[in-house]
């Protein structure tokens, strides 16, 4: 029907995997203050991603002060001995670019996309914030008052936040992970100014940061604008706490959450091993594959059992968060259809796992997996923010951007029988958490109906 | 500053609250768009190409005059459902077989449908066999969809289900509010209802189908690694198999609404916020201006007036904006933000003092300068990707609007002047007409923080 054009998939495939000369693109150097930078020429458009990424999330925190990586992630852009409160945005507005920052449990990062004539600039304003940042108590108290109203919006007022929030608060007991990226509220009200500059001079050293770089631009240029910014900091040294590992789970636990809602919600989760070899970690893979091929696609297991075969749920899926610095979670999620409880949907969600558990998965269901996987991989080269975005996740997580190939070798690889092992070993009741939300009734009649309206 | 990523303002879709379906460059240092070319095929589908050559992947979209605004005033849900089950079942295929083969090409589905348009997106690899696959079902979705009984109970009894979840939370009872309220009985008021989806019945579906989904009011756009002829055989593919029809009627402006305030009663610990009214309308005189100012009104986040005065100065919300959403005729201009319940008259009272002001004075001339640098040093950037470029040039397609527009678009930018803006904001954005909803904020009982207000 068409006319056939290049680009056969096993010929990609073979680039991607056998290391051809297209894979000397990203570069990476480390200067001498220890700031490890990797440049990915992408010359597609006139645009640069500029990403500085700080090996310190939610998880280094000591208790009382939950969530001040993400505060100071905020004062960040309040200004520094020689750039005034706001000027960091003006002049990234200012050249057309847009910029924002992050805070995960792993890391904390800040970006700006930029036309590339200004990469330079940006540089000397994330260097500057880097070293000569200006907390005062006059711009900090405001400030938290805007974390509070970021905490309602996304957690307090969010019924699915709050049962999160509670499942990790419950299925980890001794590693952080088990406290929320914003912090809980009376820790937030409780910050002082102390708290962050203290957490900003402990962290924000060129030894604890990666710079990414993809864009426009050429790598020995950038390498040496680097130098001349950020080389300048000195190196500094900083002691990382020891984190607490988790003790084992020895039975399962149970958290409810009392919020206003329509219809209940039930998620389950177990601990599971995570990835840390990623030439060896067959179990990883085997986990990734099993949640793909759950609820990879609307077709996948979950949806198609639960959702339009039994009609038990109105949404079920499954997520296993495999690459983070801490340990992970297999969580298996879902909302029971109108009529239904969370005891049909947890009955049917681990009925689908012992169907896995005794029959295993088809070649059908894998060889999907690898077409999505591929796929992906070159869809995700069509955002300079995505690349940025996975150079910087893989650096700030324990592995390096070059483990990417050898990831999605890896899941590639994964067999039927190392899916069904993993579903066999590792969903013990022992170490199952469940979150459930009881959904509360609004008191008001149908809003949005009947609304009390004043004229005025 | 964001915890985890921007949330995109999603389009107006049924099962947007509960399950949010998976909706899935050439440009040089000169400020010049990509280059479209535009044909138009022997049934009136309207054709758009840009050619990228850089990535083995093709980014295609099909667009039909079928929104939500050309539903029967009884059937609102009509447009968004229709699009929705596209995939539920075509001749020769149930919806298993449907996901199986879109995974088995490794393609990505996505599109909605909004208040004018419903869309098909597809994003495949350039690959004959796997885009000859994915073009081929997207055709057949397209076409010759069934709706089978069974499965539009489920999906109807799954969309009501979502939407009364979604009505259990402030931030949709304030938008649907005021929406309603900005838009009277203009069809861009269709406000979907457990009513109005239990009334809609599959020859409702098949009917919208056949009226909207047709070759001769479809727009294609291409995007990515193929040349003009496989764009072509791509379009005909998409197209082939529906009928000419006829265009829809044009809808009428919308009549302006009086002003007023209306509080919905909800125990969240924020109140939802919507300020504003129908204003801009894609082909609008008052384009540039209106957009250039917004930027400096609340459009240019931390840069914006809004923000300063709302969050940087008072700390009393963590978003707040405003924005001009641009429709076939008059789309809404709204100011939003959420702040907690017992300072929501503080925050009101700012939000006003910094429209008034604006609308009275303008933006000064740095603020001017501050914004269309903005816009014109970052034109780049915008169209940095197939994604980016597909979503611009399916725009332009289905508006009808000069294929120079993304060229042009810098210059118009260039000429704008602060009386030009402080003019049209004065002339369009009417206090008289300004419609204010405040939904919740009835769970926070606390006072105050204090030096929170200073």
């Amino acid at each position: 029907m068409l006319r056939k054009i290049c680009h056969p998939l096993a010929v990609l495939m073979a680039g991607l995997l056998a290391g051809t000369p297209a894979l000397a693109n990203p570069f990476e150097t480390t200067l001498e203050n220890g700031l490890k930078v990797i440049v990915k020429e992408d010359r597609r458009a006139p645009s640069v991603v500029h990403m500085l990424w700080y090996g310190v999330g939610s998880m280094d925190e000591p208790e009382g002060v939950s969530g001040i990586a993400h505060m100071l992630e905020h004062m960040m852009f309040k200004g520094t001995e020689k750039i005034a409160p706001g000027e960091f945005n003006k002049r990234v507005a200012a050249v057309g670019g847009r910029d924002n920052a992050f805070t995960s449990r792993d890391y904390t990062a800040y970006f700006q996309q930029i036309p590339p004539e200004h990469l330079g600039e940006m540089m000397m304003l994330e260097a500057d914030r880097m070293a000569n940042l200006k907390i005062t108590a006059e711009l900090f108290r405001p400030e938290v008052e805007v974390v509070k109203e970021e905490r309602r919006l996304r957690t307090d007022d969010n019924p699915r936040a709050l049962v999160f929030e509670q499942l990790m608060a419950t299925a980890f007991q001794a590693h952080p992970y088990r406290r929320p990226v914003i912090g809980w509220m009376p820790d937030i009200a409780a910050y002082t100014v102390d708290d962050a500059i203290d957490w900003h001079k402990r962290w924000y050293a060129p030894g604890n940061a990666r710079l990414v770089v993809v864009g426009d631009v050429d790598h020995q240029q950038v390498f040496e604008l680097a130098r001349e910014h950020y080389g300048q900091i000195p190196a500094s040294a900083f002691d990382r706490a020891r984190i607490a590992d988790e003790p084992p789970q020895r039975g399962p636990r149970h958290t409810i959450v009392k919020a206003p809602a329509e219809l209940p919600y039930i998620a389950l989760a177990w601990h599971v091993p995570t990835l840390r070899d990623v030439h060896n970690d067959r179990e990883a893979y085997a986990l990734e594959v099993l949640a793909a091929v759950l609820s990879g696609y609307d077709g996948a297991r979950l949806p198609r059992r639960l959702v339009r075969e039994d009609q038990v749920a109105v949404s079920a899926s499954a997520s296993y968060d495999g690459a983070g610095r801490g340990p992970s979670l297999f969580i298996l999620s879902g909302t029971p259809a109108p009529g239904r409880t969370v005891a049909d949907v947890e009955a049917a969600l681990r009925a689908e796992f012992e169907r896995i558990r005794e029959s295993g998965i088809g070649e059908d269901e894998l060889k999907r997996v690898r077409t999505q996987a591929i796929a992906a991989q070159v869809y995700k080269r069509d955002s300079l923010m995505g690349q940025a975005m996975e150079i910087g996740y893989l650096e700030s997580t324990g592995f390096s951007w070059r483990d990417d190939a050898a990831m999605l070798e890896g899941l590639r690889s994964v067999t039927a029988e190392e899916v069904r092992a993993v579903a066999l070993r590792y969903f013990d009741d022992a170490t199952l958490t469940r979150a459930e939300l009881q959904p509360l009734p609004l008191e008001n009649t149908p809003a949005g109906q009947s609304p009390v309206a004043q004229r005025n | 500053m964001t915890l985890i990523a921007l949330v995109k303002r999603s389009r107006r879709s049924l099962f947007s609250a509960l399950f949010a379906t998976a909706l899935a460059a050439a440009s040089t240092t000169t400020l010049a768009g990509p280059r479209i070319e535009h044909w138009t095929l022997e049934s009136g589908t309207r054709v758009y190409f840009v050619e990228s050559r850089a990535l083995p992947m093709l980014d295609v979209q099909i667009d039909f005059a079928g929104g939500s605004a050309h539903e029967p005033p009884d059937k609102a849900g009509l447009a968004s459902l229709t699009r929705s089950l596209l995939d539920i079942g075509t001749e020769g295929m149930n919806e298993q077989e449907i996901s199986d083969a879109v995974a088995d090409t490794g393609a990505r589905f996505g599109g909605g449908a909004d208040n004018d348009r419903s869309s098909l997106s597809v994003r495949t690899l350039s690959s004959a066999a796997e885009r000859d696959a994915a073009i081929a079902l997207a055709a057949r979705l397209v076409a010759a969809p069934t709706f089978p009984a069974e499965v539009l109970e489920r999906e109807r009894g799954r969309g009501i289900a979502g939407l009364r979840e979604a009505l259990t939370r402030p931030a949709t009872l304030a938008a649907r509010r005021f929406n309603s309220a900005i838009y009277g009985d203009h069809p861009y008021s269709r406000t979907t209802t457990v009513e109005s989806l239990q009334g809609i019945s599959r020859d409702d579906l098949v009917a919208f189908h056949r009226t909207h989904f047709n070759a001769g009011s479809a727009t294609v756009t291409v995007v990515g690694d193929a040349s003009r002829d496989d764009a072509d055989a791509i379009a005909r593919a998409l197209t082939r198999a529906l009928p000419v029809g006829t265009a829809p009627t044009a809808l009428p402006a919308p009549q302006l609404p009086a002003r007023s305030t209306e509080r919905i009663p909800h125990p969240s610990a924020q109140a939802h916020i919507a300020v504003g009214m129908p204003v801009l309308s894609r082909d609008d005189p008052d384009y540039y201006p209106l957009l250039v100012g917004n930027y400096v009104l609340g459009g240019g986040g931390f840069v914006s007036r809004l923000t300063r005065e709302v969050r940087e100065q008072r700390g009393f919300a963590y978003s707040v904006y405003s924005n001009f959403q641009p429709l076939q005729v008059a789309g809404p201009f709204q100011i939003g933000l959420q702040t907690r319940g017992s300072q929501a008259t503080a925050a009101l009272a700012v939000v006003d003092e910094v429209l008034r002001g604006f609308i009275a004075e303008g933006p000064s001339e740095a603020e001017l300068s501050a914004a269309r640098d903005n816009f014109i040093n970052g034109f780049g950037l915008r169209l940095d990707s197939n994604r980016n470029i597909l979503e611009y040039v399916a725009m332009i397609g289905f508006y009808r609007l000069p294929l120079d527009w993304l060229d042009a678009y810098p210059g118009h930018i260039a000429e704008v002047t602060a009386e030009q803006v402080r003019d049209a904001f004065v002339r369009r954005v009417k206090p008289e007409h300004l419609v204010t909803v405040i939904a919740g904020g009835d769970g926070d009982t606390a006072p105050t923080a204090a030096g929170a207000s200073n």
